[in-house]
């Protein structure tokens, strides 16, 4: 039942994400590749397209791997499991556990989770930069990379802030249509 | 009753006009829900936030169902969480219908492959700026850079050999060992 297996798979993605969109990729990736939902090449697109169109990543990657695995009502039951906990938890939070998150082992529990977090996005961004562009192999990827790092250089240095997700990815479009075709 | 329309309204404008993920969404939260609506008071706002990024889930739908709760109880924030959803749900729907036809020019094939590239870059950029803020404590830190090396090293191996081992063990073991290993010793004096 390809519908309560989206809900479960995205309500447990909903509950172990913190901190965030980002947090959530590692788990999207697991997700997308222990169910053979999609290849590697077609979760970095569905990633910038998450990125580039308004909304939170978690939401956007829900709806677009639902409605590909089960079509509207896939994305419906997929964008309900991901934000059904933080939905819950929250009105747990306003209602009853106000001062929850102050005590000690909560704190050090969330202390603890940061830092994996931290290293486990690290580690899967530069996992997925070698391996779904054929970094090694293909000097175009390499050429694009260096370009694009330079960009995000030269745009910190004259505007003093980090350029944009959409900008950047809008200029390795353009980058990526000139240098493959 | 005119906020209930409201929570929804004012909620799918920030779902709409938001683009790059959860951190981006807080500062139009902040004016349109603090300084226009006056919702919330300065304080509770920082107060949501704290608890938006220490409870699971996307930091929007927290702020959503926060937010929703205050004005209108249960019914609220089912609407303004709903509101924050709605218009990207929409918008995606309508990409991953023709998203995989359009993948079939080659000059979108060609531009996808450059933006690829960008995307890891943006994850990396995402994960780089967590550790950096955190090594830049000062309490913890032995801790901190130790918990985030094991955990990346782990990633990144267990991604290069194939092993399926999940990420969110991963957290809970993390989550486990930072009960012995970040507990603030009680104030003794």
């Amino acid at each position: 039942m390809i519908y309560l297996k989206l809900f479960w798979e995205f309500l447990k993605i909903g509950l172990f994400t913190f901190g965030g969109g980002y947090g959530a990729i590692p788990l999207i990736r697991e997700c997308v590749r222990s169910n053979g939902w999609l290849s590697e090449e077609m979760l970095s697109n569905m990633l910038a397209i998450s990125e580039s169109t308004p909304g939170p990543i978690m939401v956007n990657t829900a709806t677009y791997i639902g409605s590909s695995q089960g079509g509207v009502l896939g994305a419906a039951v997929a964008t309900l499991g991901v934000i059904l906990p933080s939905f819950v938890v929250m009105i747990l939070f306003v209602v009853f556990l106000k001062r929850f998150l102050e005590k000690p082992a909560a704190a050090a529990f969330m202390s603890g989770v940061k830092p994996c977090i931290a290293g486990i996005i690290t580690a899967t961004g530069i996992y997925m930069l070698l391996t779904s562009t054929a970094f090694f192999t293909d000097l175009k990827a390499a050429i694009i990379f260096a370009v694009l790092a330079a960009v995000c250089g030269a745009f910190f240095a004259a505007k003093k802030k980090e350029i944009s997700p959409i900008l950047l990815i809008c200029i390795s479009a353009v980058l990526g249509a000139a240098v493959y075709s | 009753m005119k906020t209930i329309p409201d929570l929804f309204l004012t909620f799918a404008k920030i779902g709409a006009f938001t683009f790059g993920g959860g951190y981006a969404m807080i500062s139009l939260i902040d004016s349109e829900c603090v300084e226009k609506k006056k919702w919330l008071t300065h304080d509770e706002f920082l107060d949501m936030t704290a608890i938006a990024e220490a409870t699971p889930g996307p930091i929007a739908i927290n702020c959503a169902t926060y937010v929703g709760y205050k004005q209108a109880g249960i019914i609220g924030a089912v609407l303004a969480t709903l509101g924050v959803v709605l218009p990207s749900f929409a918008i995606i729907l309508l990409i991953s219908m023709f998203f995989e036809r359009f993948l079939e020019y080659e000059i979108v094939a060609n531009a996808f492959k450059g933006i690829r590239i960008a995307v890891s870059m943006l994850i990396i950029r995402a994960g780089a700026k967590m550790l950096v803020k955190m090594y830049k404590k000062k309490e913890k830190r032995a801790e901190n850079i130790i918990f985030s090396a094991a955990f990346f090293g782990t990633m990144l191996i267990l991604n290069f050999l194939g092993i399926d081992f999940s990420a969110i063990y991963m957290i809970l073991i993390a989550g486990t060992l930072g009960l012995f290993f970040f507990r603030k010793r009680r104030e003794s004096k």
